[in-house]
């Protein structure tokens, strides 16, 4: 995929470093920014990669900006990939796989033949004061919301720690859905793994230690 | 971050909080949230004749802009550049948020200079804290104010040496050192080694460096990984190797006089008295 736009907005808490998807020294000192845009035009595919935590006062402002950016760029479809808090689950979600789905109702009249083959879980509404019986208050999800747009989102719950494996889980879910790549599930895994994924807990361990 | 009655909170977890903000909000809490906002607004006051041709449309020539971002950075301008010149303060700005205490204090913490003899020639010291959501407002209204043509942009920059990343073990004699990160049209030769993945910059650097990718300005940040806590000496040395492309736009005095140092790394000792 190559690289071909900046999201530049304020509402991304600021950070840069060079190319995590480095293939050579050449290209290695690129820089890089919060939120980029890279397209695969022989699959028809544009992503849009958000790298840095949005300004929590300003999360309106950048879902209005995303949302317009989705209907100007005329995209037949959108894709959230996203995850959710592990310990929200309730009893009924604790069973089975941890991945959900949501769709806007435009993009359910195209796809749901494809999302029912694939049998994926919708994700369930939960109340919003468990336990309490309320008339008014409706179920509701514990994701945000938005305009009918042709819109799904793909939920992985997941916990606080390392999240390499969940990120495999994710994409290999969408890839049933979307066929980015034939067969992932062959060893060795076929999805790439960029330089920024390193390190994770740290710098190397002194070596006086042993 | 800050919670609603300003404490301090970092923040390490990746994970985004969802603020509930449309759920329930009444007109008050909407009031509180607008008057937050304005009083957390940059500020930039220029010298009379400066705001008067700002005024006019004229914004200030730059051919370099070299922003000092930290103690060390900004004592490092002070000891080589600002004494050895005559400059002239040219403006400042103000924050103001959960760190800044208060009162905004009497000396300025973010100060613009211009030397006398080469008005082409812009310095900013940054030593306070700026807040996450300030730092694009900060930059955007700085480098509004400048003329893009033909600008170059320097970085010096400090951050702690434990957020280095690196499969080697850092022993303590490796640190200070520093990491050049740059804008692609940036065209020159770093003075030193290029900032490795999976390491990244944050704050007002990247804050700038950002603006500078996007609007395509040569650019470039060195970062000083210390593993000192507050301004030293060592660390400021470490910028040295920076004086030779920046000695280019400005005259510098190679070799400061000892008192000089020890008087700039002194006043700030006071405030440490965890080891006494």
């Amino acid at each position: 995929m190559s690289r071909v736009g900046y999201m530049h907005t304020d509402c991304l808490i600021p950070m840069t470093g060079n190319n995590p998807y480095a293939t050579s020294n050449e290209n290695a000192e690129e820089l890089h920014t919060p939120a980029e845009v890279y397209t695969a035009a022989e699959l028809k595919l544009a992503v849009l990669q958000i790298r840095a935590p949005i300004i929590q006062s300003k999360s309106k402002k950048f879902r209005q900006l995303l949302v317009s950016w989705i209907k100007s760029s005329g995209f037949s479809r959108a894709v959230v990939l996203s995850s959710s808090q592990a310990y929200q689950r309730d009893d009924q979600q604790m069973k089975g796989i941890p991945l959900r789905y949501l769709v806007t109702p435009s993009l359910l009249k195209d796809s749901e033949d494809a999302l029912k083959e694939l049998s994926w879980r919708e994700m369930e509404r939960v109340s919003a004061y468990p336990g309490l019986t309320d008339a008014n208050t409706e179920p509701r999800l514990y994701v945000p919301g938005g305009e009918d747009i042709p819109l799904a989102v793909l939920i992985l719950f997941c916990s606080e720690g390392d999240n390499i494996p969940d990120a495999f889980t994710l994409v290999n879910h969408l890839n049933d859905w979307l066929h980015l790549l034939d067969d992932p599930s062959q060893k060795p895994n076929k999805w790439k793994i960029p330089t920024s994924w390193n390190l994770l807990f740290g710098s190397g361990i002194p070596p006086a230690l042993f | 971050m800050a919670t609603f009655f300003g404490e301090v909170l970092s923040v390490y977890s990746r994970a985004v909080e969802e603020d509930e903000e449309e759920v329930d909000e009444n007109e008050e809490d909407a009031e509180i949230r607008r008057e937050l906002e304005e009083k957390r607004e940059v500020h930039l006051h220029w010298s009379p004749e400066v705001s008067e041709s700002l005024k006019s449309g004229n914004k200030l020539p730059c051919s370099d802009f070299i922003l000092a971002v930290g103690h060390n950075a900004a004592r490092f301008l002070s000891v080589y550049a600002l004494t050895s010149e005559n400059w002239d303060a040219l403006g400042r700005a103000s924050v103001w948020n959960e760190r800044s205490g208060g009162v905004a204090s009497e000396e300025s913490t973010c100060v613009f200079y211009r030397p006398k003899d080469n008005p082409a020639v812009l310095i900013c010291q940054v030593t306070c804290y700026l807040a996450e959501d300030q730092l694009f407002q900060w930059t955007e209204k700085v480098f509004d104010c400048l003329q893009l043509r033909q600008l170059n942009v320097t970085v010096l920059s400090e951050s702690s040496v434990s957020e280095f990343k690196t499969a080697d073990y850092l022993s303590s004699s490796s640190a200070p050192f520093l990491r050049s990160l740059h804008s692609a049209a940036f065209s020159g030769k770093p003075v030193c080694k290029s900032l490795e993945q999976p390491n990244i910059v944050t704050g007002l650097q990247a804050a700038v460096l950002n603006h500078c990718e996007v609007h395509r300005i040569p650019s470039i940040v060195y970062q000083c990984y210390s593993d000192v806590i507050g301004p030293d000496s060592v660390t400021m040395e470490t910028f040295k190797p920076t004086l030779t492309k920046l000695g280019k736009s400005i005259k510098l005095d190679p070799s400061p006089s000892a008192d000089i140092l020890r008087k700039i790394v002194r006043t700030t000792n006071i405030h440490s008295n965890l080891y006494i």
